[in-house]
């Protein structure tokens, strides 16, 4: 059963994104608000993928990208970083900061069930 | 003498008998060798028979597996169809079920407070992330002044977001006729004008237009609206205006209350000294 760290500021979005990690059967989600609350929730369960926003309060998730990829407990997490920018340059400075894949807003169900599908099946 | 003559009669008849029983006998034999040729023949003729007969059988059959063959070929393009059918339908109603997903997360969060802060901030945030726009203004109808105040906005600072009168522009008509703009070339937003948004949707209670939002940009990977976008539309129009409304109302209410249970506070600290 794969649990799912989903990291956003947005109500809205968490809970798009939890109804879309529904229909990946057995799937869990935990919530996070900001990138420090999810590194609590790291501590606390077995995360098996974290998709994460880049805007946000406290802690950003750039920085919370960083922080894992520098843990050698959670580096191997994969990450899909979900952001409002669409161009090239902002998909590659996610990547290269240790994020496996990226979506830009407004995102496609279909398409974020397929990406998640493909690092935890 | 004549005992012996006879005799020799008597051997010559024999004899007669003899050959004439050999002659018959040698026919007999020929008989029996013709005969036993035309059975040989007519059994040969019988078998050809069986077995023109079994090809006819065995062309019959394979004449029948190979309609059978062909009906089978025709069911399983036809099954073949179908699938792609259901391959189709099942991508239209997944499509479908995300569409549904995104309204039911956008009207399921437009009412999940009465805070008019909060309210305005959601449907910031549901244009934002479900829409895709990244400048936009919430602009609420002040009906002493008859103008369009702006309330909140993305991308654009409020204070450079001018007021607008009713029928001013694309955002005052909007606002009088109650009709919402889309324009049709989204991809190249030109210089930002107030007045004149990509989008402008009314926020209607009934028929009583509160107020409008008005998307100036959207992200640069949002090129065109998809079906689900208008339905976000229609759902900003009356949910978002709903829950502005009764928020409002109840934000102030609540300010009132707190006001008038401070006054009755005082008047009851009042006697006391």
């Amino acid at each position: 059963m794969p649990n799912i760290l989903v990291v956003e500021d947005s109500a809205t979005m968490r809970q798009l994104i939890s109804f879309a990690m529904k229909r990946i059967h057995g799937a869990r989600v935990i919530e996070s608000t900001d990138g420090v609350d999810a590194l609590k929730k790291l501590s606390s369960e077995k995360i098996d993928l974290i998709l994460a926003d880049i805007n946000m309060p406290v802690m950003d998730g750039l920085k919370l990208v960083s922080l894992v990829r520098g843990n050698p407990v959670y580096k191997n997490i994969p990450i899909i970083i979900i952001t409002t920018e669409g161009a090239e340059e902002d998909k590659k400075r996610a990547l290269a900061i240790g994020a496996n894949a990226y979506l830009s807003k407004p995102i496609q169900t279909q398409d974020l069930i397929k990406l998640v599908n493909g690092f935890i099946s | 003498m004549e005992k012996e003559g006879n005799i020799t009669k008597k051997a010559d008849e024999f004899l007669q008998i003899f050959k004439k029983g050999e002659e018959f006998t040698k026919e007999l034999l020929k008989e029996n060798e013709r005969l036993r040729f035309r059975i040989a023949q007519l059994e040969e003729t019988v078998e050809q028979s069986h077995n023109e007969e079994r090809i006819k059988l065995y062309e019959e059959r394979i004449k029948m597996l190979e309609e059978e063959h062909n009906s089978l070929l025709e069911k399983y393009r036809q099954v073949e169809e179908e699938n792609k059918d259901f391959a189709s339908k099942y991508v239209e109603v997944e499509a479908e079920n995300n569409n549904l997903a995104n309204l039911y997360v956008a009207s399921y969060q437009l009412h999940s407070t009465l805070d008019f802060n909060e309210v305005l901030r959601i449907v910031l945030e549901i244009i934002i992330n479900l829409i895709g726009a990244e400048e936009f203004a919430i602009f609420l109808m002040d009906d002493k002044t008859n103008e369009l105040i702006p309330v909140t906005s993305e991308g654009l600072p409020l204070h450079d977001i001018p007021r607008i009168k009713i029928g001013e522009g694309i955002v005052g008509t909007v606002a009088k006729e109650g009709e919402g703009y889309f324009s049709e070339d989204i991809a190249n937003a030109s210089e930002i004008d107030a007045r004149n948004p990509l989008v402008c949707i009314p926020l209607k209670i009934k028929e009583h237009v509160i107020g409008v939002i008005s998307i100036y940009t959207l992200f640069v990977q949002k090129t065109t609206f998809s079906n689900v976008d208008y339905e976000l539309f229609n759902l900003l129009a009356g949910h978002a205006a709903t829950a502005i409304f009764s928020s409002k109302l109840y934000t102030q209410s609540e300010r009132k209350l707190t006001t008038i249970q401070s006054f009755l506070d005082l008047l009851k600290e009042k006697p006391k000294r």
